[in-house]
């Protein structure tokens, strides 16, 4: 009998010889990692229970990401505080303050395993099922809670088989190919699910494209977004390959759903106002006036998207009108961009460098925009008033249409 | 929570995501109170400041999408609405509810029978009944209506908790 990736992952976690969808287990995650903007309401939580100590310090994370450096006088320095204070309390000893994009560092750091259960107070969690993860978001009072049991419980998910082959042509890039999924599936489309990527072009894309699509695997409402392991993931956590071989898709597991697409037949794909699967072929939206550009995010923050994005700008200028802000996602893309000259060429072209943090995503510390403004971001998510007033309209799409986008000043086809 | 309970409708559309329910500049402040003050602000300005404790929210499918905000059940839950009808929930806002010990009722049938200030009568895990129609609904397993008839989390932990103490013991 054949399993999935999260029935096989959840069976390693809880030492279960068989589970199914729909069965609720007890999982004992090998990470927790929480982040800034909820660090006041999970003291509040741990202190109601009368948490004197967490069970495993070793296993937590702390990261002040989303609120850098600050955006509300009134509020966000409190949340620091608090998580300076958590810190402290219950001697947890891997804290990032500043250094960069929580999920970012989560799998760049090696926190977020091949095989393991990671939980977080955030719903991007999903990203590191591109190595093969198991994790998924909590609240807040979920954290504390199980930050005190070290249990979290967890319903068996159905999955979906998502079979990618072929070649992506030139342009075409791992965010076209989620965008494309978003927008069959739809919002809801793999709510509760396991979403697992298979096919040739899965296995040709580098971590880090695995990493964009599992990132956006939430946006359908999926549980988690998983890829196998593979020699790729073993180099990237400098990890014997025989250790993390079995995280592979059993040939008769039992998916809901199997869905195919061949990468030879995608183009760029834009999400156009207001909803994550509102999404467009680049043919059907070119040309629409941008104000803003923002490359950088949990999705397309990495080296490999500041290189497709200076490769685009390089030698050239952005458009007058345009506002163009690029976050690398941590402090290590941020000083190898640097030294392969990429920052350069942004700063040349035109366009703002700021701090690694999570940035415009989060509509937080800063880039707000106003009624009637138009924004193109490489990130997640572009619900109403997200990323300033609730008359604004957000775009998001690849690096490279982002790129295109700003020396044009209209969205533009990269190819 | 009753065993049986009545409410006045707030009627809500598909896919009404977590930004919607508290945008992320208020869902910082601590505050539960003054939190809550911007709850639906945008898609229903009127509801944080005439919304009653007893209302039930009545929404499409997916309600809750998008962010693990926990303030978006609790900006809810702190005008005392302790239950929510919808097609479907997004699963994070499901858990946060429940830890918040709200009953989240999944049904396709019901936001297609019932309109903007109607009352819906709640049997728990029983039936649901509005104008004069009565439908069944799935019944919540075990773990998770222990944690409802703690009223959240919070307490179902300190529970859990000393029951462990008292084992070690």
């Amino acid at each position: 009998m054949g399993y999935t990736l999260a029935e096989k992952i959840l069976m390693k976690n809880t030492g279960e010889k068989h589970l199914e969808p729909g069965n609720i287990v007890i999982t004992h995650p090998d990470a927790y990692m929480m982040h800034d903007i909820y660090t006041s309401f999970l003291k509040r939580a741990l202190n109601e229970m009368g948490v004197k100590k967490i069970k495993h310090p070793e296993k937590a994370v702390m990261f002040l990401d989303h609120l850098m450096p600050t955006n509300q006088a009134t509020t966000d320095p409190e949340h620091y505080r608090d998580g300076i204070e958590i810190v402290r309390k219950y001697n947890i000893p891997n804290f990032h303050k500043g250094e960069g994009i929580s999920h970012s560092l989560m799998h760049e750091l090696r926190y977020a395993r091949p095989g393991t259960v990671v939980t977080a107070t955030d719903s991007h969690t999903t990203t590191y099922g591109g190595a093969g993860c198991f994790c998924t978001g909590i609240g807040h009072t979920e954290m504390a809670a199980a930050l005190a049991t070290d249990e979290l419980w967890m319903k068996v998910p159905q999955a979906i088989k998502i079979v990618i082959d072929g070649e992506l042509p030139q342009g075409v890039y791992a965010k076209d190919i989620i965008l494309k999924i978003l927008g069959d599936i739809k919002s809801d489309g793999g709510q509760y699910k396991s979403l697992e990527f298979t096919g040739s072009t899965v296995a040709d894309l580098s971590m880090q494209a695995r990493f964009t699509i599992a990132n956006m695997a939430l946006e359908a409402g999926a549980k988690c977004g998983l890829f196998e392991a593979d020699e790729k993931t073993a180099e990237y956590y400098d990890m014997d390959y025989n250790e993390i071989s079995w995280i592979k898709i059993d040939a008769d597991a039992n998916y809901e759903k199997i869905l195919h697409y061949q990468a030879q037949e995608l183009v760029p794909q834009l999400s156009c106002p207001q909803g994550v699967d509102n999404v467009h072929p680049i043919d059907e939206v070119k040309g629409v006036k941008i104000n803003e550009v923002y490359i950088g995010s949990c999705t397309n923050g990495s080296l490999e998207d500041m290189e497709v994005a200076a490769k685009i700008l390089e030698g050239k200028t952005i458009a007058p009108h345009l506002k163009l802000v690029v976050i690398p996602a941590t402090n290590h893309v941020f000083k190898e961009s640097m030294k392969r000259g990429y920052i350069q060429t942004f700063i040349k072209a035109g366009g703002m460098v700021t701090h690694p943090c999570c940035g415009l995503c989060c509509g937080q510390p800063y880039g707000l925009m106003s009624d009637g403004e138009v924004v193109l971001g490489t990130n997640n998510r572009n619900f109403i008033g997200r990323m300033g007033t609730k008359k604004s309209l957000i775009y998001l799409s690849s690096p490279a249409v982002a790129a295109a986008s700003a020396l044009t000043g209209v969205i533009t086809d990269p190819r | 929570m009753e065993q049986k309970f009545s409410g006045k409708v707030w009627k809500l559309p598909d896919d009404v995501d977590t930004d919607t329910i508290i945008a992320g500049r208020h869902g910082v402040i601590v505050d539960k109170k003054e939190m809550g003050s911007h709850c639906l602000e945008t898609l229903r300005p009127e509801f944080a400041s005439t919304v009653k404790p007893g209302d039930i929210l009545v929404a499409g499918k997916n309600f809750g999408c998008g962010s693990s905000r926990e303030m978006a059940p609790e900006s809810i839950a702190v005008h005392g609405v302790y239950c929510i009808v919808a097609k479907s929930f997004a699963r994070i806002f499901f858990r946060n509810a429940i830890n918040n010990g709200m009953l989240l009722i999944e049904s396709e049938e019901i936001p297609a029978h019932c309109e903007e200030g109607d009352i819906l009568t709640v049997e728990v895990n029983k039936q649901v009944t509005v104008n004069g129609k009565s439908f069944p609904i799935p019944k919540v397993p075990q773990n998770l209506f222990a944690i409802i008839q703690d009223g959240g989390l919070v307490n179902n932990t300190i529970k859990r908790m000393q029951q462990a103490e008292k084992e070690a013991m």
